[in-house]
């Protein structure tokens, strides 16, 4: 399928406009991840509740440039009410992506408005670091799983 | 001042940037560097070769000569008494960690205080706030204007009887704002309080004279200024150099030593220079600071400032655009941009504006000047040398006036 840039663009827009789930709440059972290291400019805080193997909730806020937003933003609607299972192939087909690799296309939805990111090394943080905090969310709630 | 044919000095001002000709504007990240500076790097690796203060041979000796007479340069840079007062390190930020470890072990006592402020470069607090944990060496802040700047009934303000140093930039980077320094340092001196200047953002661009200034220590790096990365300068009065002990050991600064740990440091500079040092930089270094001082100082500055403000003329009726430093009278110019409404974010005007060839810097610098001073969260901020033109600057506020959050998110496609 041709993606047509146009289209593309108008949802990154979109979330970054109006971003979903952009707003972090105090309610127990939320992990949380504040992602500030990774670049000195965008910075913002992923929640996530994971319960038996579900991701009932992502949220997240912070200040952040269009594409750290907008991909944070189509990420939270993107996995929620997936297992965790479904969640890690969705992930991975995203960095597949960034990366510039074969992905599949159909798992990503709204997320392939980021396929071209990967061309300005410069920006790959910004569209991986909300990303990054689920993953490792999901990584820690497995862990937790096995003890 | 002749910017058409400084231009011609710069290799790198031929290539492009994202297809388009190179519009560089982030000076006061790093300068782009002259062909002589690239000649005189290239000549040690190509003809001298030796190390310094090793060799007995011809090679070595003209090392040796090469290396002390860039010393001399730079003493003669920021019109240094002597020579000995000039240490060479790997740039602002050493000089600046030497000194707080130097000073707070050696001269200060515990819960003294080091005066300083919040738009000071990171590399001028952290030193000092890490230094200090032994001692339990408190920080603490001079408060700046509405606009962000130093003044001096501040410093008058916040000087009391724990105060044992201070410690600030001579030019701000995110502001460009330039501190009373010469003023700071009569004061201090009269309450036998040291000065530490950073002059990272002022050496390149205005002239310096420490002897004037007075103040204690003063470090700046080559790459600020047209030289080599990796190298700089420590400046320290020779009363200071001669009674402080190094914060590295090694060959070269030993006179002599026994394995009972006895040992007998060389006199200043070269106690402070432990190690093979980057002989090739520091011969760099000299060759940029020769090609500025033919250029001249201030027919830099002034160049900048004039830049400054054709840029603030033109951009002085375009909404779109808040300046937050146009009566810094550098050539720093901090600003954001609006679209419908909002503002966008500083990365993402620095990301359209790549995609014209133009390089500026987005940041969120000190994380409470912006918020309390600025009232924003990051900035772009584009910074003038000696090879940018007016049309550079019209390139700029051309994309500026194009920056929109559409085209801000069309470079992904
Ligand atoms: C005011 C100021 N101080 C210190 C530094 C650090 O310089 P360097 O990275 O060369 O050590 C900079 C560089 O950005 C600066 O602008």
């Amino acid at each position: 399928m041709a993606l047509d840039p146009t289209i593309l663009r108008d949802i990154i827009m979109d979330h970054y406009e109006y971003p979903r789930n952009k707003e972090l709440t105090e309610k127990d059972g939320y992990m949380s991840r504040h992602m500030a290291s990774d670049s000195c400019i965008d910075d913002i805080t992923v929640q996530s509740k994971i319960e038996n193997g579900i991701i009932e909730d992502v949220r997240f806020d912070g200040v952040a440039c269009t594409i750290s937003t907008a991909s944070t933003s189509i990420m939270t609607e993107l996995v929620k009410d997936k297992s965790i299972d479904e969640a890690k192939e969705i992930i991975d087909n995203y960095f597949k992506m960034i990366d510039q690799q074969e992905y599949d296309e159909d798992l990503l939805e709204e997320a392939v408005a980021f396929s071209g990111v990967g061309k300005q090394a410069n920006r790959i943080n910004c569209a991986t670091i909300g990303w990054k905090a689920l993953r490792d969310m999901i990584n820690e709630s497995e862990e937790k799983d096995h003890e | 001042m002749d910017v058409s044919k400084i231009r011609e000095d710069f290799p790198i001002l031929s290539r492009k940037m994202n297809g388009k000709p190179l519009v560089y504007l982030d000076n006061g990240a790093t300068t782009l560097k002259p062909q002589c500076v690239i000649d005189a790097v290239c000549n040690y690796y190509s003809y001298l070769g030796a190390n310094a203060h090793r060799g007995d041979y011809q090679m070595s000796a003209q090392v040796d000569e090469a290396f002390e007479n860039a010393r001399i340069t730079a003493q003669k840079f920021i019109n240094a008494k002597y020579k000995e007062e000039i240490a060479f390190t790997s740039g602002s930020t050493m000089g600046l960690n030497e000194i707080a470890i130097m000073l707070t072990q050696q001269v200060l006592n515990p819960n003294d205080v080091v005066l300083t402020c919040e738009s000071e470069h990171a590399s001028n607090i952290l030193p000092w706030q890490q230094a200090g944990k032994a001692k339990n060496i408190q920080l603490e802040y001079i408060e700046l204007d509405h606009e962000g700047k130093i003044t001096f009934e501040a410093v008058q303000n916040a000087i009391h009887d724990g105060v044992k140093i201070i410690a600030l930039a001579h030019v701000s980077n995110v502001l460009g704002f330039e501190a009373p320094i010469e003023e700071i340092c009569k004061l201090a001196h009269e309450k036998g309080i040291i000065v530490v200047v950073d002059g990272a953002q002022s050496t390149p661009h205005i002239d310096i004279d420490v002897q004037k200034l007075d103040c204690d220590f003063f470090v700046f790096s080559a790459h600020k200024l047209c030289g080599p990365t990796g190298v700089g300068v420590m400046y320290g009065k020779k009363k200071w150099m001669d009674i402080l002990e190094p914060v590295f050991f090694g060959g070269e600064s030993n006179a002599r030593f026994n394995k009972c740990g006895n040992l007998i440091l060389k006199e200043t500079p070269l106690k402070f220079e432990s190690g093979t040092q980057p002989i090739e930089g520091v011969i760099g270094m000299a060759a940029a600071m020769d090609y500025l001082q033919k250029i001249g100082k201030d027919n830099i500055h002034a160049h900048e400032v004039m830049l400054k403000e054709y840029f603030l003329e033109k951009v002085k009726d375009l909404d779109k655009v808040i300046v937050y430093n146009a009566n810094a009278k550098s050539g720093i110019c901090t600003f954001n941009i609006m679209d419908k409404g909002k503002m966008l974010f500083a990365q993402d005007v620095a990301g359209y504006l790549d995609s014209l060839g133009i390089a500026v810097r987005s940041g969120q610098h000190c994380a409470k000047l912006l918020p309390d001073i600025l009232h924003t969260a990051g900035t772009c901020r584009a910074s003038f040398y000696i090879y940018n033109t007016k049309e550079d600057v019209d390139k700029l506020v051309e994309g500026l006036k194009n920056a929109t959050i559409e085209n801000c998110v069309n470079i992904f496609f």
